[in-house]
């Protein structure tokens, strides 16, 4: 499977139909799971319809952070295998996650707004996803900013990986953080029991927000390859 | 002498050359005035939110070094040279931020002494804080190596460096933060220390890998 | 075993365009191979495919009688290596200590004429004699290979004399040269290649 995905003639092809598949799943999906989720799953008893939000905000978060973790698996791979289309992968994962991490923020802060009574809490989760959002964003500025692709592919694949490393530490040290600062009285809106009425809706989020991923990304790489054989071509044709 | 030594005294000796490493110490103590400037000289409020930011004062100086820290190197061949030493090239950054690491990081954490007192810490914290920064110093500059190293050829890339490494800088900030406020000192320095062994352990290794392929 | 270079079907790509193909050559100790061909051919990037530097796209490049190739190999590039405020003696000091063992400062100072300069910090060196203290690195620590890119470039007439003397006295040792040229280095090549000729 793995080599498949690896010769890129035969991912175009692939993703020809997989691409426009996954964004009409991602539509369907969406169809269906936000008029669930904002207008017929019930309100939380605590929080009354603010909880809708939790809808969006949670699979992007989750999310957000796999796709961090989905950038460092095609990092290594592109490293260590020197495989183009992993590079490419990863590449076209960020804009993708960072939008994601950004959504996070803002559904996040909206949500504060009437439950904490803020804008924005400098709550531990949401200041983790910060930080994510700024290795997003500094991983998008190492890669536009070096203009040979393959070098610059390879850098940010460094740099992806290091982020990766530091992750968990980060995520330890801002948990320390918060704990530290704001004893355990804060209500914490994702409880250990969620109802089945609630997880249904947010399943279907979950895949809606899957599929839309897939097909972004689908369509991102195709647009990468796109550009890479144009630039070939140019280069091709300046060498005669 | 060894090629560690030969790399660590000559950065080393060009980062003190001119008084290039006095100019951090300036930019430390120049943003360390700044807080009173905007929190007001009230010596409470100060003492209850003012140490803390010694951290980011130090942060910020130590970043505004790491732009030419290899990008020297590449663009004048040393780079070549390196990759040919029976050395390792991890061993050989290691060695240029350990020259770093005493130019300018110790002098920084000595600094954050005086800068430390006048935020109003107490005394007794001081040593802590001083020694903390220390270590914090050697997390920054671990991570610092990365940043440095994969933006070694983005020309004015001082921006790039500091989002790349800010997040990094977010555990020994949220511990050296701690020890500046004297909570849960004896554990924040150990964590510290962690971080500080955890970066230059991971950061040569990860900074002479973009290093290989800025020189291909 | 013998020293002995061997490059096969070497190609070599920078950022995304071919710079040539199928280039290949054996050489022995005494050897000096000359690099030629237009700018932009690809002298330079074969020069840092044979030190390792970058990887070729195809072909192979193999070194004989050496154990650690990049420990038997000298790279002198366009760049000289020279740190401004460093003197022109601590430039020597370092790369004894970079490369480990060798000769001793002040005669690889004297080999290439800048035994007055010693004092002086590297900035007020001129190109020429930038290149010259350069030159000075190929003898600090004793090599078998030296890969050099146009030499000659900023060097004086008695300055390229000197260079000939450096590249005969090296491979009267048993030593290998590989240089990059645009016109007559002065020793005589044991064999020259066109790179890039045939696009």
């Amino acid at each position: 499977m793995l080599s498949s995905f690896a010769n890129p003639a035969r991912f175009m092809g692939f993703s020809s139909w997989a691409a426009p598949a996954l964004a009409l799943l991602a539509v369907a999906l969406f169809a269906i799971g936000l008029p669930w989720a904002l207008f017929v799953s019930p309100a939380d008893y605590q929080q009354g319809e603010t909880v809708r939000i939790m809808y969006v905000h949670v699979p992007a978060a989750s999310f957000s952070m796999g796709i961090y973790a989905f950038m460092g698996a095609a990092s290594f791979i592109g490293l260590v295998w020197r495989h183009v289309l992993a590079d490419i992968a990863a590449r076209s994962a960020a804009p993708i996650g960072a939008t994601y991490a950004a959504l996070c923020l803002l559904t996040g802060s909206l949500w504060g707004a009437p439950t904490w009574g803020t804008w924005w809490e400098w709550d531990g989760r949401l200041t983790s996803m910060l930080v994510l959002f700024l290795i997003y964003l500094g991983y998008i500025g190492l890669w536009s900013s070096i203009e040979d692709e393959e070098r610059a592919a390879k850098l940010a694949a460094i740099l992806c990986l290091v982020g990766l490393i530091n992750l968990p530490i980060i995520k330890f040290s801002v948990d320390w953080w918060s704990t530290l600062h704001q004893p355990a009285s804060i209500f914490r809106a994702e409880g250990p029991a969620i109802h089945a009425s609630m997880l249904a809706p947010l399943a279907v989020m979950a895949g809606a927000y899957a599929a839309l991923f897939g097909a972004l990304l689908l369509f991102n790489m195709r647009a990468a390859i796109h550009r890479r054989r144009i630039e070939a071509a140019r280069l091709r044709a300046g060498a005669t | 002498m060894s090629a560690f030594a030969v790399t660590f005294r000559r950065d080393f000796a060009l980062m003190w050359s001119g008084g290039g490493a006095l100019a951090p110490l300036g930019y430390f103590l120049g943003a360390t005035m700044l807080v009173p400037l905007a929190m007001g000289p009230d010596r409470a409020l100060l003492a209850a939110a003012g140490p803390p930011l010694v951290w980011i004062a130090a942060a910020l100086a130590v970043l505004a070094t790491l732009e030419r820290l290899f990008q020297a190197d590449l663009e004048d061949g040393a780079l070549d040279q390196m990759m040919l030493s029976p050395a390792p090239l991890e061993v050989l950054v290691f060695a240029k931020g350990a020259a770093l690491w005493c130019a300018v990081g110790a002098p920084l954490a000595l600094a954050g002494a005086p800068a430390a007192i006048a935020l109003q810490a107490p005394l007794a914290l001081v040593p802590a804080v001083v020694a903390s920064l220390a270590l914090g110093m050697a997390a920054f500059i671990g991570m610092g190596l990365v940043g440095a190293a994969v933006t070694a050829s983005v020309k004015r890339g001082g921006v790039l460096i500091a989002l790349i490494v800010l997040p990094f800088f977010a555990p020994p900030i949220i511990f050296g933060a701690a020890v500046a406020q004297g909570e849960a000192v004896t554990s924040a320095l150990l964590i510290l220390a962690g971080c500080a062994l955890g970066a230059c352990a991971l950061g040569p290794i990860a900074a002479a890998a973009a290093l290989r392929l800025q020189a291909e | 075993m013998p020293l002995r270079l061997v490059a096969e079907d070497v190609s070599v790509a920078r950022g995304g365009r071919l710079l040539f193909e199928g280039v290949g050559f054996v050489a022995d100790a005494g050897d000096l191979v000359e690099l030629r061909g237009a700018n932009g051919s690809g002298k330079t990037s074969l020069l840092r495919a044979i030190a390792g530097f970058l990887r070729p796209r195809a072909g192979r490049i193999a070194f004989e009688g050496v154990e650690e190739p990049p420990l038997a190999l000298h790279y002198l590039g366009h760049l000289n290596a020279l740190k401004g405020a460093a003197s022109v003696r601590s430039h020597l000091s370092h790369w004894l200590g970079l490369f480990g063992g060798g000769i001793d400062e002040d005669v690889a100072l004297e080999r290439v004429g800048l035994t007055r300069q010693a004092k002086l910090p590297a900035r007020v060196l001129s190109q020429g004699q930038g290149r010259r203290l350069s030159l000075a690195r190929l003898l600090i620590a004793p090599r078998p290979i030296w890969l050099l890119d146009e030499p000659a470039a900023a060097l004086d007439v008695e300055g390229r004399a000197m260079l000939c003397r450096l590249i005969d006295a090296h491979r009267a040792e048993g030593g290998l040269v590989v240089a990059a040229v645009h016109d007559v280095l002065g020793p005589t090549p044991s064999q020259t290649l066109q790179i890039g000729a045939t696009t």
